[in-house]
């Protein structure tokens, strides 16, 4: 039984194979509508989630398969003091694959050492998101045609930034992928990533506080927004939450190819006036992630691509 | 210098870093023994002035990875009929589990119940530990002299 619990938990050549078959998807959506017959997903969601959430409904319902699940912690037992590892076994009795959201780091982890089903991570506090990953390199394939010889610049909340580790953890094992990392001095990358990850690998990458300067170099930009559920402390995330802001008058810095991503939801980090610019691609990111998670659910389910 | 005896069977754990042997007591549980156990402090060394060493006088289950995540320069020697018969050298433990928690708020480990505290080995040189589920690292041990 395999879970998808970090990036890493699938190989180079089976992430090329997942994209490889989003693609198609993209493109024969009816090939794939009975692909699931009979079989469940899950939606354990400890936390707020729209995307997410709804983008794996849509991918099992896509497939014909069938979704059930919880969307919030206080209409689950878990309001009612129950742990992720009972949660898990009993939801297991129903569902065929569970994904989880959890706001405490390491919640999927632990529901993959007592499920009876293939765990997905669906974000984990501020650690690991591997299906909006796996969304992005999907849709940098689809818009670039490849995966490697990329300057990516990543801007804003690095440090609770789940979507960045997973990001960076996955581009790392394509060659010639360089990074920026823009990010006021609290919100920098945390350690695992930038000692583990980046520097265990000799993976080139600079980190910066301002994006002007290094708008022309980049292949692509990756925005996040600065995450009020992840502070203790509302007076800090007034005062980081707007250092960040693209607008028109930035992206005239921007190479004409470069690609303005954003795993959503935005806040005010993205002006509404770059949603028209075709370089600004957050909104195809969302569709991408349904033909990504369907992609996902076959290959967690060992189901067979159809022959037509 | 202060004496004493020998033991017949059993452990002698030396070259431990002075004033930590109460430590280490302590987290290998030796309270719990029933067997004699004798704490030297400050005894006179060579290599380093001044050490701790632990006389255990039974041949129990000692925790070798907690005691190599602890102090991973002191050795243990293993007592038999009254003389040494091996003595055994330690390195750090790949994982070390229920030593200490993480102190990652945002962890799991903070919430849920019976959740072993389980910290990985991820960079030797270094001596980096992360925890299994949020990979926070562990605060730095004692470099190895």
């Amino acid at each position: 039984m395999r879970h998808l619990l970090s990036p890493l938990d699938l190989s180079v050549e089976e992430i090329d194979q997942i994209i490889a078959v989003a693609e198609d998807i993209e493109k024969n959506p009816k090939k794939y509508s009975h692909v699931a017959d009979g079989k469940k997903i899950a939606t354990c969601f400890y936390e707020p989630s729209t995307r997410t959430r709804l983008s794996f409904e849509a991918a099992m319902l896509n497939l014909g398969g069938s979704v059930l699940g919880f969307s919030d912690a206080q209409s689950s037992s878990a309001s009612k003091g129950e742990s992720v590892a009972d949660t898990v076994r009993v939801v297991g009795c129903y569902a065929d694959i569970i994904a989880m959201r959890h706001p405490k780091e390491g919640a999927p982890m632990v529901a993959s050492m007592y499920s009876p089903v293939p765990i997905i991570n669906a974000g984990d506090g501020g650690h690991q998101h591997p299906t909006q990953t796996l969304t992005d390199l999907l849709t940098i394939h689809a818009k670039k045609g490849r995966l490697d010889t990329l300057t990516i610049g990543l801007c804003g909340d690095l440090k609770f930034g789940r979507t960045v580790h997973s990001l960076i953890t996955a581009l790392v094992r394509y060659p010639n992928i360089r990074f920026v990392l823009i990010s006021p001095e609290e919100l920098k990358i945390p350690s695992f990533v930038r000692d583990d990850v980046l520097r265990k690998q000799n993976i080139p990458f600079e980190e910066v506080d301002h994006l002007e300067d290094v708008m022309p170099t980049l292949d692509i930009l990756y925005m996040t927004r600065v995450q009020r559920e992840r502070f203790f402390n509302e007076e800090d995330y007034i005062r980081l939450k707007d250092r960040f802001i693209l607008d028109q008058e930035k992206m005239t810095y921007a190479a004409k190819d470069m690609l303005v991503m954003h795993p959503l939801p935005r806040v005010n980090e993205i002006a509404v006036e770059v949603d028209n610019d075709p370089r600004a691609v957050y909104f195809e990111q969302a569709q991408y992630g349904v033909y990504a998670r369907m992609a996902l659910i076959m290959k967690l389910l060992g189901l067979e691509v159809p022959a037509c | 210098m202060l004496n004493i005896s020998g033991i017949e069977n059993g452990y002698v754990i030396d070259h431990i870093e002075a004033g930590k042997s109460l430590k280490i007591y302590e987290l290998l549980k030796l309270d719990k023994c029933d067997c004699p156990v004798a704490i030297i402090k400050n005894a006179r060394s060579n290599k380093q002035g001044k050490k701790d060493i632990i006389k255990i006088e039974a041949l129990i289950d000692l925790d070798l990875d907690l005691l190599g995540y602890l102090d991973d320069s002191v050795t243990v020697n293993v007592i038999r009929g009254g003389k040494i018969v091996e003595k055994k050298h330690l390195s750090l433990p790949t994982q070390i589990t229920d030593v200490v928690k993480c102190k990652n708020p945002r962890c799991i480990t903070s919430i849920e119940q019976g959740l072993p505290h389980v910290f990985i080995l991820t960079d030797a040189e270094k001596r980096v530990y992360r925890c299994k589920y949020c990979e926070e690292q562990l605060e730095k041990g004692r470099k190895k002299k």
